[in-house]
C-alpha cells in the first residue's frame, strides 16, 4: 500500500485546487483482491447467478444442467477477462458459446441479461463484502465497473457477430438453392439468370456454374440473361469472365436471351460480340448447344 | 496462436512459390473459402513477381487483420527497387487484353478488396493488399 | 523438380505438379519441346491439375509451350485447370487465348484424336 499524493482540479469553469492525500492501492493491487473474491466464493456466486437467471426466466430453451454448464464456464472466463484484460480470448469465448447456443434459439436479449445479471450478482457481493469501509468498497468498484462493462460489452458484440455471420450463411445457402444450374441433357448445362444480378451474385453464380462444369462434365453451357432487366458495366464484365473462365474448363458457352440494351452494355465495355456465341433465344440456344455437342434429330424413318 | 505476421524475403523465383503457399495456409487457417484463398495466394503470387523482376529482392508481409465485426488478411509487398514512374500507367492495362504483362497490379486489383500503392522512383514501391472474409 | 513425361502413342502427357517454381516451369518448357522433336510425338496435354496457382508467368509460359510445340508440328491441349484457379486467373486477365483447353486428361484425349482425324 502505497501513500499517494493525489492533485485534483476542478475542470472548466473553476479551477479549485484541491489536494487530498489519501492512501490507496495501486489500481492492479485492488483488481487482483478483486478476482481473488471471485475465485474464493466461486460455487456460491455461481449459484446465485443461476438462480437469479431462472428466476428472471431466461435461457428457457436450456435444460438445468446445460445452464450450469455454461454458466460455470462464463463465471470463470469472466473472472479471467477481469484478470488477465485479455478482451480478444473473451470475444473468441463468446463467439464460440454464440455457436453452441445459437442453434438452441436463444436471443440476444437472454445473453446480455444474463451477463448483466452476472454483473450485479458480482457487484453485490462486493457491496457485502466492502460494507464496512465505503472509501475502500468506491475504489473497488472503480476498479471493476469498467471492466465489468467491457465484458458485458464483448460478450454482447461476440454474440451478435456470431447471429450475423449464421444469416449471412443462411442467406448465401438461399441464394445458391435460388439459382440453380441445371442439367438438361448429359454434358449440356443451363443456367436461367433472373432478376436483378449485384457483383456479389454474379460472382457466386460464376463459381456455381464453374464447379458445375466439372461436376458434370459439361461441354456446353447455355447462359440464358432473358430475365435479366439491365447489367451494369461490373455484370457485364462477370458474363465475359465466366465465358472465359469456362473455356478454360473446356466448356464452349451459349448466352441467350441477350437484349439489345445488354448488347449495347457489352459492347461499351469492348466485348467483341462477334466473338461471344449469342442466340436469341433459350430454345434456340439449346438446338445450338445439341448441335456442338453432336445430337441430331432424326426422324422415324432414319432411325433403325 | 497465431503469430502477427509472418515475412517471407523475396529473393529468388522460389521465394514466389513460398510466399503463396504461406498466404494460402494463413487464408485457410483463417477460414476463407478455397476459392478466395486461391485469389489471395494468387495476387501474392504476382506481387512477389513483381520484386523479383523489377527490383530482385524485397519482403512479403502477412498479417491478420479486423475491423468492426470481420476479419481480413492484409498483405503488404515492399521493396527498395527502382520504383514506378507513372503509377497510373501501371494501374490501367487494358482490361480483357489475355496475358499482358507489365504489372499486373490492375488485376491484382481486381482479385482484392482494398488496394494501395506507394512508389517513389530510384527509392522503392509498397503494395498493400486487403481481403476480407464474407 | 523433375515433372513425368508419359507417351502414350503419339501423344505426350505432362502432369504438372502443385509447387513449381519460375525455373522448373523454364526448364519443363525446354524438356517438352524436345522431346516432340525426339519422340516425333502429334499431341501434348499438360496436365495442370495439381496447379493450386496460376499466375501470369505460369500463363505466360503454357502459351509458349504451346506456340513452340506448333511450329514442331504439334497440337497442344490443358487440361485439368481448377474451377478456383479458373476464376482467378480471368480476373487477372489471363485467358490463355489461342490456346486449346479441356475438362481433364480423357476430354483432352479426345480433342487430340478429334483433331488428328480432321487433319488427314
Amino acid at each position: 500500500m502505497a501513500r499517494r499524493e493525489v492533485i485534483t482540479k476542478d475542470s472548466e469553469t473553476r479551477s479549485n485546487l484541491r489536494v487530498e492525500l489519501v492512501r490507496s492501492e495501486a489500481p492492479s493491487e485492488l483488481l487482483r483482491e478483486l478476482v481473488a473474491h471471485l475465485r474464493q466464493n466461486r460455487t456460491q456466486l455461481r449459484e446465485e447467478w443461476v438462480v437469479r437467471i431462472s428466476e428472471t426466466r431466461l435461457l428457457t430453451a436450456m435444460t438445468k444442467e446445460e445452464i450450469f454448464a455454461e454458466a460455470t464456464s462464463v463465471y470463470d472466463s469472466y473472472v479471467e477477462a477481469l484478470e488477465t484484460e485479455a478482451f480478444e480470448a473473451l470475444q473468441a469465448y463468446a463467439r464460440n458459446l454464440s455457436e453452441r447456443i445459437i442453434p438452441r434459439g436463444v436471443e440476444t436479449h437472454e445473453v446480455v441479461g444474463i451477463v448483466l445479471l452476472l454483473r450485479d450478482v458480482l457487484a453485490r457481493s462486493l457491496f457485502a463484502k466492502y460494507q464496512t469501509d465505503f472509501k475502500k468498497l468506491n475504489r473497488i468498484l472503480d476498479a471493476y465497473e469498467p471492466a465489468a462493462n467491457r465484458i458485458a460489452n464483448t460478450v454482447a458484440v461476440g454474440f451478435v457477430q456470431e447471429r450475423e455471420r449464421v444469416i449471412r450463411q443462411q442467406q448465401e445457402a438461399i441464394r445458391e438453392l435460388s439459382t440453380p444450374v441445371l442439367q438438361v441433357r448429359e454434358r449440356l448445362l443451363i443456367l436461367p439468370i433472373i432478376g436483378v444480378i449485384d457483383p456479389q451474385r454474379a460472382r457466386q453464380l460464376t463459381e456455381q456454374l464453374l464447379r458445375g462444369i466439372r461436376t458434370n462434365r459439361a461441354k456446353v453451357v447455355v447462359i440464358d440473361i432473358t430475365g435479366v432487366a439491365a447489367m451494369d458495366v461490373t455484370v457485364a464484365n462477370h458474363l465475359v469472365q465466366t465465358v472465359e473462365a469456362s473455356r478454360l474448363l473446356g466448356a464452349t458457352v451459349i448466352v441467350t436471351g441477350l437484349s439489345p440494351e445488354i448488347a449495347q452494355t457489352l459492347v461499351t465495355i469492348g466485348v467483341d460480340l462477334g466473338k461471344m456465341n449469342t442466340v436469341g433465344d433459350l430454345q434456340g440456344g439449346i438446338e445450338q448447344a445439341e448441335k456442338l455437342l453432336g445430337y441430331k434429330v432424326v426422324t422415324l424413318a432414319e432411325s433403325r | 496462436m497465431r503469430a502477427a505476421e509472418t515475412r517471407v524475403s523475396i529473393n529468388s523465383d522460389q521465394d514466389i512459390v513460398t510466399a503463396r503457399q504461406k498466404g494460402r495456409a494463413l487464408a485457410i487457417e483463417l477460414g476463407f473459402s478455397t476459392g478466395d484463398a486461391t485469389l489471395i495466394a494468387t495476387s501474392i503470387s504476382e506481387l512477389a513477381r513483381n520484386i523479383v523482376s523489377y527490383a530482385r529482392r524485397g519482403e512479403i508481409t502477412l498479417k491478420i487483420v479486423r475491423a468492426s465485426n470481420r476479419e481480413g488478411v492484409s498483405i503488404i509487398a515492399s521493396d527498395s527497387g527502382p520504383g514506378i514512374r507513372d503509377i497510373r500507367q501501371a494501374m490501367t492495362d487494358g482490361f480483357s487484353t489475355s496475358g499482358s504483362l507489365g504489372l499486373g497490379l490492375p488485376g491484382v486489383r481486381r482479385l482484392m478488396d482494398e488496394f494501395e500503392i506507394a512508389s517513389e522512383p530510384g527509392r522503392g514501391t509498397v503494395v498493400t493488399v486487403k481481403k476480407w472474409k464474407q | 523438380m523433375e515433372v513425368p513425361i508419359l507417351k502414350q502413342g503419339e501423344v505426350l502427357i505432362a502432369t504438372f505438379q502443385a509447387a513449381l517454381s519460375d525455373a522448373d516451369l523454364e526448364h519443363l518448357r525446354r524438356g517438352l519441346v524436345q522431346q516432340v522433336v525426339k519422340l516425333r510425338s502429334r499431341g501434348v496435354i499438360v496436365d495442370v491439375t495439381a496447379m493450386d496457382v496460376m499466375d501470369s508467368f505460369a500463363s505466360r509460359t503454357l502459351r509458349e509451350i504451346a506456340h513452340m510445340i506448333r511450329l514442331r508440328g504439334a497440337e497442344t491441349v490443358i487440361v485439368g485447370i481448377q474451377p478456383e484457379v479458373a476464376f482467378a486467373m480471368v480476373q487477372l486477365g489471363l485467358t490463355l487465348e489461342g490456346v486449346a483447353t479441356a475438362l481433364d486428361l480423357e476430354e483432352g484425349l479426345a480433342y487430340l484424336i478429334q483433331k488428328f482425324k480432321n487433319v488427314e
